[in-house]
C-alpha cells in the first residue's frame, strides 16, 4: 500500500512541477487572439457570425409562446395557460440589459481599429470595411432593440477597462436620453449604409436594404413616441430619458419617410408575388419560400442538417396532420381573426347570428370566412381549410335539431346520436375541446411559418423556416405611416393600397379613407405574429387603453384603434344533425371564450418601459429607474 | 512523513465515518438560521385620519433601511382598505413612495419610520378627491350605490375625473379587473355638487351565490390608481 501512495505522491509532484515558465506562456489551444481572428477573413467572418446570432428578439420562432402573450392569440399548452390567468405583466418583462454583448461588440470594433491586417490590397480593405460596417448595425440594431424596451439607456460605444485602482465610479455611465439614443441609431446607420452591398440575395447579413429599413422603422418610433407620448405625461422622466419632445415628431416622421423611401426607389426590393393564383397560399409563402424572395430584407436564418434548425413547426403544426404526437399550440384568436376586412374594404364582425339572434347556416365551414382578405387564411388554418394538402378536423360537435350537443372529451372521440345504432365520431381530430392542450381551442391554427415540408413536424428533423425581421411590405408600410402623420395622405394612400392590392383587394382606398385607425389596423392585420404587435402599441400608447384590464366582450368596433382587447375569444363550428330538416349537414358557429382564460390582460403604465432591475440600480447609482412602477 | 501517511491510511475510514455522522448531526440542526423579522410595521395611508381605499395590489411604497451598502427596498403594498402591514427588524426605515403612486399626492420627501416592536404608522397623503357617504342597496337583482364626491384638490394642481363607475364582483377584491357588472359615468356628465346615485344589474353567478360585493370607483385624468369606497357585501 505504502509503495502505491509514493509513486502517486512521485507521479503528481513529476505532473506540477514541469517548467512553470514555459506552461505560463504556452499557445492557448481555445482562443483566438484578435490578431490571429485577423489574419484570416474566414475567422473574421465567423466572429461576426457569432455577433449576429446574438441579436435579440422578444418574440421568435424558437420561443413560441410569448406570440400568446397578448390578444392575437391563445396558448394550447398546459404549463401556458398561466398567460391567461395572469391579471398584469410583471413590470421586468421583454426587458432587456446585455451590456457582456454590447462590450463583445465593441472589442470587436477596437480590434478592427487596431490590427494592421487585412489591409494588403483594395479587395481586403473594403472587406475589412464591410465587416465593420457589418457590427456597427449590430450594435445600432440592439441599442434599438435596448431603446424600444428600457428608454434611454447608457450609451457606451468602446469597451471600457478597469483600471484597479479600487474606486469603479469612472465606469458608471448614466442614462442617455430617450431621443439621445434613437438619434445615435439613426446617425450611426446613415453613416454605414454606403459601405453594404445592396444586394436582394443576402438576407442575414446587413444591406443597405437592412439598414435603411432598421433605420425607417427606428425613427417611426421615436416619432409616434414624440407624438403619441403627449397623450401619456405620466410616461416620461424629468431628465429625458424616457419620454421624447412633441416637437421633434416632425423630423423623425420626415427621417422615417425618407429612408423608407430610399429603399422603395431603389427598387431592388419588391413585394412577393410568385403564386399569384392563390393569394392566400401567396401570402403564407413570403415565409417559407427562401427562393428568389425579394420581399425578405433581414432574416435569422435556419439550415436543415447543421443544427441550426427550430422546433416551430413540431409546436404548431396541426394535430390531425401531425408528424409527431403533438402540435396545435399557438391558436389565433377570433379577435385577430374577425379584424381581417372584407374585400369591400369594410371591417365587419364573423356573421355568426343574424339580424334576428338566429344561428347563420352554411353548407361549408369555410363559407363563413369567405370574401376576407387574403391574408386572412395566409396567416390562420381556418376550419375546413387544408394544410399540406390534408384537411383540417376541427369540429366541435354535433348540433341536434333542438339545440342539444352531442360531442366527446377527447379528440376524435366516438359519441351515439340520436336513433343511430353504432358509435360514430362526434368531435374533430383537432378539437375544439376545452382544457385539451395541442389541439384548437379557439377553432384555429397558426399558418404563418409552420413548415409545410416533409420532417419538418418530426423532432428529430425540425425546420428551416427563417426569421424575418424586416421585409419590404413593412418599409412600404412605415412610409405610408410617415407619410400620413406628416399630411401627405395621397401618398400614404398609395404605399398602403400596394400591400392592399396583394392581399386581394379590388377597389383601392382613397386618401379619405386614411386614418390613424387604418394605419394601425392594417399593421395588425399584415404582422400579425412577426413580432410588431407589442413595439407598435407602445409607440402609439395604445397599450393600456387595448388592454385595459376589463372583462371586456369582443369588440364589434373593429376598426377602432383603441378598442379593448383583454381576452382572447374563439370559435366553434357545429355540424346539424336533424336527418330529417333541411339544415342536415349545415354548419353553426359558436363565439366561445376558452375556460382556461380567466383574467383579462392588463397593461399598467409602468409596463411602458420595463423595470431596470435593483441590482443593476445598486451597482451604478447614475441608472434612475423607470416611472410608474 | 511516511509514518504520518500510514497513521492517516489507517485510521483514516474512522475519521470519515466520525466526520459523516457529526455532519448529518449538524445540518437538520437549525443554529445557523437567521431569526426571523418579529416587528410588525402597520398603519393606513390616510387623509386627515380617514384611510384612503385604493385597488389591490396597485399602490406600493417602498421602506429602506439606510447606511447599507446596497438599497434594496422591501415593498409594501396597501390594502384594498388602505392599511398596510409589514414584518420588519427593529431599525429606522425610510418610506418612500415612488412618483404616481395612488390617487394621491404623496410626500415628495421619504418619511423616517422608527420601529421598535409592533409599530404603528399612518402616512398622510394629499387626494385629489375623496368618495363620501357611500350607501349600497340590493333591490332584488339591481345594485344601487348613493354616494358624494369631494374634490380635495383645488389649487394648479387640481384634476379632473375621467369616470365614476360602480363595481359588483363575486368576492371581496373587487375592481375594474373582477367586476362581473359595472355602471359607468363619465367626468365630463358628473356633477360633484349633487348626491350621485349609479345603479347596475347583476348578472346571473354560475356558481350560485346569494351575495354580492360592491364599490364605487373614481379614475382621475392621467392618473393610473383610482381612488374606491370601502367594499360593501350585500345579500340578493
Amino acid at each position: 500500500m505504502k509503495k502505491y501512495i509514493i509513486a502517486i505522491i512521485v507521479a503528481c509532484s513529476f505532473a506540477s512541477c514541469q517548467k512553470d515558465s514555459e506552461f505560463l506562456t504556452r499557445e492557448p489551444t481555445d482562443i483566438l487572439t484578435y490578431e490571429q481572428v485577423w489574419s484570416d477573413e474566414k475567422l473574421v467572418l465567423a466572429a461576426v457570425a457569432d455577433l449576429y446570432d446574438r441579436l435579440p428578439d422578444y418574440q421568435q420562432l424558437t420561443n413560441w409562446w410569448e406570440f400568446t402573450n397578448f390578444d392575437e392569440a391563445f396558448a394550447s399548452n398546459f404549463g401556458d395557460y398561466w398567460r391567461h390567468k395572469n391579471q398584469e405583466w410583471g413590470y421586468g418583462d421583454w426587458g432587456y440589459w446585455d451590456y457582456g454583448f454590447i462590450r463583445d461588440i465593441n472589442l470587436f470594433l477596437q480590434a478592427a481599429e487596431e490590427t494592421d491586417q487585412m489591409e494588403g490590397d483594395a479587395t481586403e480593405v473594403a472587406l475589412k470595411e464591410r465587416f465593420i460596417a457589418e457590427v456597427r448595425f449590430i450594435r445600432a440594431y440592439t441599442y434599438f432593440e435596448f431603446v424600444k424596451r428600457m428608454g434611454g439607456v447608457p450609451l457606451i460605444l468602446e469597451p471600457m477597462q478597469y483600471d484597479y485602482s479600487g474606486d469603479p465610479t469612472y465606469l458608471q455611465h448614466a442614462r442617455a436620453k430617450e431621443h439621445e439614443i434613437y438619434d445615435f441609431v439613426i446617425a450611426e446607420l446613415e453613416a454605414i449604409k454606403g459601405r453594404l452591398p445592396d444586394e436582394v440575395a443576402t438576407k442575414s447579413r446587413a444591406t443597405k436594404g437592412a439598414v435603411l429599413a432598421t433605420q425607417a422603422r427606428a425613427a417611426l418610433y421615436a416619432a409616434s413616441i414624440a407624438k403619441y407620448g403627449a397623450t401619456t405625461p405620466q410616461v416620461s422622466l424629468p431628465g429625458g430619458e424616457v419620454g421624447i419632445p412633441s416637437d421633434m415628431a416632425s423630423g423623425y416622421y420626415q427621417t422615417a419617410l425618407a429612408a423608407a423611401e430610399e429603399v422603395i426607389n431603389s427598387g431592388v426590393y419588391s413585394l412577393y408575388m410568385q403564386r399569384p393564383q392563390n393569394l392566400e397560399e401567396n401570402f403564407s409563402y413570403i415565409f417559407l419560400d427562401k427562393n428568389a424572395n425579394n420581399e425578405v430584407i433581414f432574416v435569422k436564418d435556419y439550415k436543415l442538417q447543421s443544427g441550426k434548425v427550430h422546433g416551430f413547426t413540431v409546436s404548431n403544426q396541426p394535430r390531425s396532420l401531425s408528424e409527431e404526437a403533438q402540435g396545435g399550440r399557438i391558436n389565433p384568436s377570433l379577435n385577430l381573426v374577425q379584424s381581417f376586412e372584407r374585400l369591400d374594404n369594410t371591417y365587419a364582425p364573423l356573421a355568426i347570428l343574424d339580424a334576428n339572434g338566429e344561428q347563420v347556416r352554411y353548407d361549408a365551414p369555410t363559407d363563413l370566412f369567405a370574401g376576407r382578405d387574403a391574408r386572412l387564411g395566409g396567416t390562420v388554418m381556418v376550419p375546413g381549410s387544408t394544410f399540406k394538402g390534408g384537411n383540417l378536423d376541427i369540429w366541435a360537435g354535433y348540433q341536434l335539431a333542438n339545440g342539444n350537443i352531442i360531442t366527446s372529451d377527447v379528440p376524435g372521440g366516438r359519441g351515439r346520436l340520436p336513433g343511430v345504432q353504432n358509435d360514430v365520431q362526434v368531435v374533430g381530430y383537432d378539437g375544439p375541446i376545452d382544457g385539451f392542450e395541442w389541439i384548437a381551442q379557439t377553432g384555429f391554427y397558426l399558418r404563418k411559418y409552420v413548415d409545410p415540408t416533409p420532417g419538418a413536424g418530426q423532432i428529430g428533423t425540425n425546420s428551416e423556416v427563417w426569421w424575418i425581421r424586416y421585409r419590404y411590405s413593412e418599409v412600404l408600410l412605415n412610409a405610408a405611416e410617415a407619410a400620413f402623420e406628416l399630411g401627405d395622405a395621397q401618398k400614404a394612400v398609395g404605399y398602403m393600397n400596394q400591400v392592399r392590392r396583394r392581399a386581394g383587394f379590388q377597389t383601392d382606398l382613397n386618401a379619405t379613407d386614411i386614418t390613424f385607425d387604418r394605419i394601425v389596423h392594417e399593421r395588425k392585420v399584415e404582422f400579425a405574429f412577426e413580432g410588431h404587435q407589442l413595439w407598435d402599441m407602445k409607440r402609439w400608447r395604445l397599450a393600456h387603453l387595448v388592454w385595459n384590464g376589463t372583462n371586456h366582450p369582443l369588440t364589434t368596433n373593429i376598426g377602432n384603434a383603441d378598442e379593448p382587447s383583454t381576452r382572447p375569444f374563439g370559435l366553434w363550428p357545429y355540424q346539424i344533425y336533424d336527418p330529417n330538416g333541411s339544415d342536415d349537414g349545415k354548419w353553426v358557429f359558436r363565439q366561445i371564450l376558452p375556460r382556461e382564460v380567466t383574467n383579462p390582460d392588463r397593461f399598467r403604465l409602468g409596463n411602458y418601459y420595463s423595470f431596470i432591475s435593483d441590482d443593476i440600480r445598486n451597482r451604478n447609482p447614475k441608472i434612475v429607474r423607470n416611472p410608474n412602477q | 512523513m511516511n509514518k504520518l501517511l500510514e497513521k492517516i491510511h489507517k485510521k483514516s475510514w474512522g475519521y470519515i465515518a466520525g466526520i459523516l455522522w457529526c455532519s448529518t448531526l449538524l445540518s437538520s440542526c437549525g443554529k445557523d438560521n437567521y431569526e426571523a423579522p418579529t416587528a410588525q410595521l402597520k398603519g393606513r395611508i390616510v387623509y386627515q385620519g380617514e384611510a384612503i381605499p385604493v385597488s389591490y395590489n396597485d399602490v406600493v411604497f417602498e421602506l429602506f433601511e439606510p447606511g447599507w451598502q446596497l438599497q434594496n427596498p422591501i415593498t409594501v403594498t396597501v390594502d384594498q382598505d388602505g392599511s398596510y402591514a409589514a414584518m420588519l427588524f427593529n431599525a429606522s426605515y425610510k418610506a418612500f413612495f415612488q412618483p404616481n403612486q395612488g390617487p394621491f399626492i404623496a410626500p415628495a420627501d421619504s418619511l423616517a419610520i422608527e420601529v421598535n416592536g409592533n409599530t404603528e404608522f399612518d402616512i398622510e397623503v394629499l387626494p385629489y378627491f375623496m368618495l363620501r357617504n357611500p350607501s349600497f342597496t340590493a333591490n332584488d337583482r339591481n345594485v344601487q350605490a348613493t354616494f358624494q364626491v369631494e374634490k380635495i384638490i383645488n389649487d394648479e394642481r387640481a384634476r379632473n375625473i375621467e369616470h365614476i363607475t360602480l363595481y359588483v364582483g363575486k368576492t371581496l377584491f373587487t375592481d375594474g379587473r373582477t367586476a362581473v357588472a359595472s355602471s359607468r359615468m363619465d367626468g365630463g356628465t358628473v356633477d360633484i355638487s349633487q348626491t350621485i346615485n349609479l345603479n347596475v344589474d347583476v348578472p346571473f353567478l354560475t356558481p350560485t351565490q346569494n351575495y354580492i360585493f360592491a364599490r364605487v370607483g373614481l379614475k382621475i385624468v392621467g392618473v393610473e390608481d383610482m381612488v374606491f369606497t370601502p367594499v360593501q357585501r350585500l345579500e340578493l
